[in-house]
């Protein structure tokens, strides 16, 4: 039994249309329900639950406080190589875009390594994108090895794999995997990725499972925003976290939510969210799930950072780059997509100490890696 | 109020506190000064011990209190038995706070991997004090590989529930030879003051001051709670009934 057997049970169409069709009094139940279920969460992203915004963003912060303090994660992405074999739609990383192609060498690395150490981060997720030849496991064995007595916490966002090759990374001291779904919409996404290994759906749906069995401590999930309606992808992403958390009860779990951002060559976004209907998503996924971790990147504005800290986000990332090698070399070139928090760390820190946060750097160790 | 003694250490103050979410180092430091607590648990995972400019150590190293650290992060015994040794190292002290919970969403503990730990952990010269369900029998076969304290919880941790645990709590008190501290779902000082009087010897606290409005004022709330309730348990709490207790017709007859 995977995800792919749950899933099968589900239909797009079936989804969508249930959660148009949500009621105010739905959203009131969902609201006043000591444990949300499925089908609240689908009332609470439904444009039923838009009247009750307000009400859900005070829950969403009395549930965020109280189970993560006055607390915010902080991490960093490192892009290791922008190579990819892939065709996808929306990437500025796409086979057939003719940007220059770049993977670090160990020198490379380790002047980023240097760089973000400055910075005060302990937690780094590794980034590429997908070319099994030059960036596969020898790759990525060869990098942990070198960047691990660096970092408390690695995570690491790459290609789908096999569950023995996330065994051996987590041997390495690989902590985390983020592996977004993309689009649960079946034959959309075959549109998306029309080449690659990346156009097997079923492949990447059961990558979660294959991460859990593994035993990795923690996975991302997520879905592309702008590909196709958020709410139902939402709500698919959602019957996702509940199946892997019964099965893989000792992972830990967070959420991201990247809204497409433009890119070299990428198609404009078939699915626009407004900053309000991004605020209704992190507000319902909170009520859904007090104790999942969900996560913001660099993609949205600093008016929008600044202010969705207080509502259910409990980690950030801040002072990024999308291009290999971009930390230790300032030109901004190669980069994945474009970022809108330029802002640097130790700035984001401050801010969030005048809201009243403790910014973590550090939240691990490595002595729990074995 | 009498004074707690937990392997060999007497304590003035019977409520012990954590260092987490907190808003800042600062506000945890005054926090803990205001509760007038002489054991603070630090989570490993949250410091970097090759550097004592760790901001939060540099808060904790105080002559105040003894620092606990804990193995919060650790899902197996072989993980929670490096962690300590870790800690022992780094920071000086055999005392542990055993925490093994491999479920990440309620953070419930492992009883079974907990018990082995805390065994090996008394034979390798530790003061163990372990992080339990309100689990009676648990308590004693903790007792019995040498746990200098019992820590049952008296709800989820952060949970702020309270004392949801109240008659497995009242057995563990009754039946325990060493200390019992109720730790974690503790959300208000009268959850503190009902755990004194039920007779625990300490509670540890965390959450509900870290994330009240005031901190340093709900630290002092907490004091002054602990201490009401030990005085009560000692001074000696009369019995309660439902129904008036008057002298029994069905005696009156011996009277005749």
């Amino acid at each position: 039994m995977s995800f792919k057997d749950v899933f099968q049970a589900y239909n797009w169409a079936d989804v969508s249309a249930a959660i148009y069709q949500k009621t105010a009094a739905d959203v009131e139940r969902a609201l006043g329900a000591s444990t949300v279920t499925l089908d609240d969460f689908a009332a609470l992203l439904s444009p039923a639950a838009v009247p009750y915004l307000g009400q859900m963003a005070a829950l969403s912060q009395r549930l965020t406080r109280q189970r993560f303090g006055n607390t915010m994660q902080l991490y960093i992405p490192l892009y290791l190589s922008n190579e990819c074999q892939n065709i996808c739609t929306y990437c500025g990383f796409s086979l057939d875009n003719h940007l220059q192609r770049k993977t670090l060498d160990d020198g490379e690395i380790l002047r980023e390594v240097a760089v973000i150490k400055k910075m005060g981060y302990d937690h780094v997720l590794l980034v590429t994108g997908e070319a099994q030849q030059r960036v596969g496991m020898d790759y990525f064995r060869h990098a942990l090895e070198l960047i691990r007595p660096h970092f408390a916490n690695i995570s690491m966002e790459v290609q789908p794999m096999d569950e023995e090759d996330y065994r051996q990374l987590q041997a390495l001291g690989l902590h985390a995997v983020l592996v977004y779904q993309e689009t649960y919409h079946q034959d959309d996404y075959k549109k998306h990725h029309p080449r690659g290994r990346k156009s097997n759906f079923d492949y990447r749906l059961e990558t979660p499972d294959r991460i859990g069995r593994a035993g990795i401590h923690k996975m991302g999930l997520g879905v592309l925003i702008g590909l196709e309606d958020w709410r139902t992808d939402s709500f698919f992403t959602a019957l996702h976290l509940q199946y892997l958390e019964r099965r893989y009860w000792q992972t830990r779990y967070s959420i991201s939510f990247p809204r497409l951002r433009p890119c070299a060559g990428g198609l404009p976004p078939k699915v626009e969210m407004s900053d309000r209907e991004l605020v209704q998503l992190i507000c319902a996924y909170r009520l859904f799930s007090p104790t999942v971790e969900l996560s913001l990147s660099t993609r949205e504005t600093p008016h929008f950072r600044d202010h969705v800290v207080q509502l259910g986000i409990t980690a950030l990332s801040a002072g990024s780059r999308t291009n290999p090698g971009g930390y230790a070399n300032a030109e901004a070139s190669l980069e994945q997509f474009e970022i809108s928090d330029e802002r640097a760390p130790a700035t984001i820190a401050d801010m969030l100490q005048r809201q009243g946060f403790e910014p973590v750097w550090k939240d691990w160790d490595a002595v729990y890696d074995r | 109020m009498t004074s707690l003694i937990i392997a060999g250490k007497t304590f003035h103050s019977r409520l012990f506190t954590g260092t987490g979410k907190f808003s800042s180092p600062a506000v945890m430091e005054a926090a803990l000064r205001a509760s007038g607590t002489e054991l603070v648990t630090v989570a490993l995972k949250r410091v970097d011990l090759q550097h004592q400019s760790d901001p939060l150590l540099q808060h904790l190293h105080q002559d105040n209190w003894d620092l606990l650290p804990n193995t919060s992060g650790a899902r197996t015994a072989a993980e929670a038995v490096f962690a300590a040794q870790l800690a022992r190292e780094a920071l000086g002290t055999n005392w542990i706070k055993l925490e093994i919970h491999p479920d990440p969403k309620y953070l419930l503990p492992d009883p079974i991997e907990t018990l082995k730990a805390a065994e090996e952990l008394v034979k390798q010269g530790f003061v163990v004090l372990p992080y339990i369900h309100a689990d009676p029998v648990l308590c004693k076969r903790l007792e019995e590989v040498g746990a200098a304290a019992v820590m049952p919880l008296g709800s989820p941790i952060g949970s702020n529930k309270g004392l949801r645990t109240i008659d497995f709590l009242s057995i563990i008190i009754e039946q325990s030879q060493v200390p019992v501290v109720v730790d974690a779902g503790i959300g208000s000082p009268s959850d503190a003051a009902k755990a004194m009087e039920l007779g625990a010897d300490a509670v540890l606290v965390n959450t509900a001051i870290a994330v009240a409005r005031e901190p340093v004022r709900m630290a002092q709330a907490f004091a002054q709670a602990v201490t009401a309730g030990r005085e009560a348990f000692e001074a000696g709490l009369g019995s309660s009934s439902h129904q008036a207790v008057g002298s029994s017709p069905l005696l009156a007859f011996l009277d005749l």
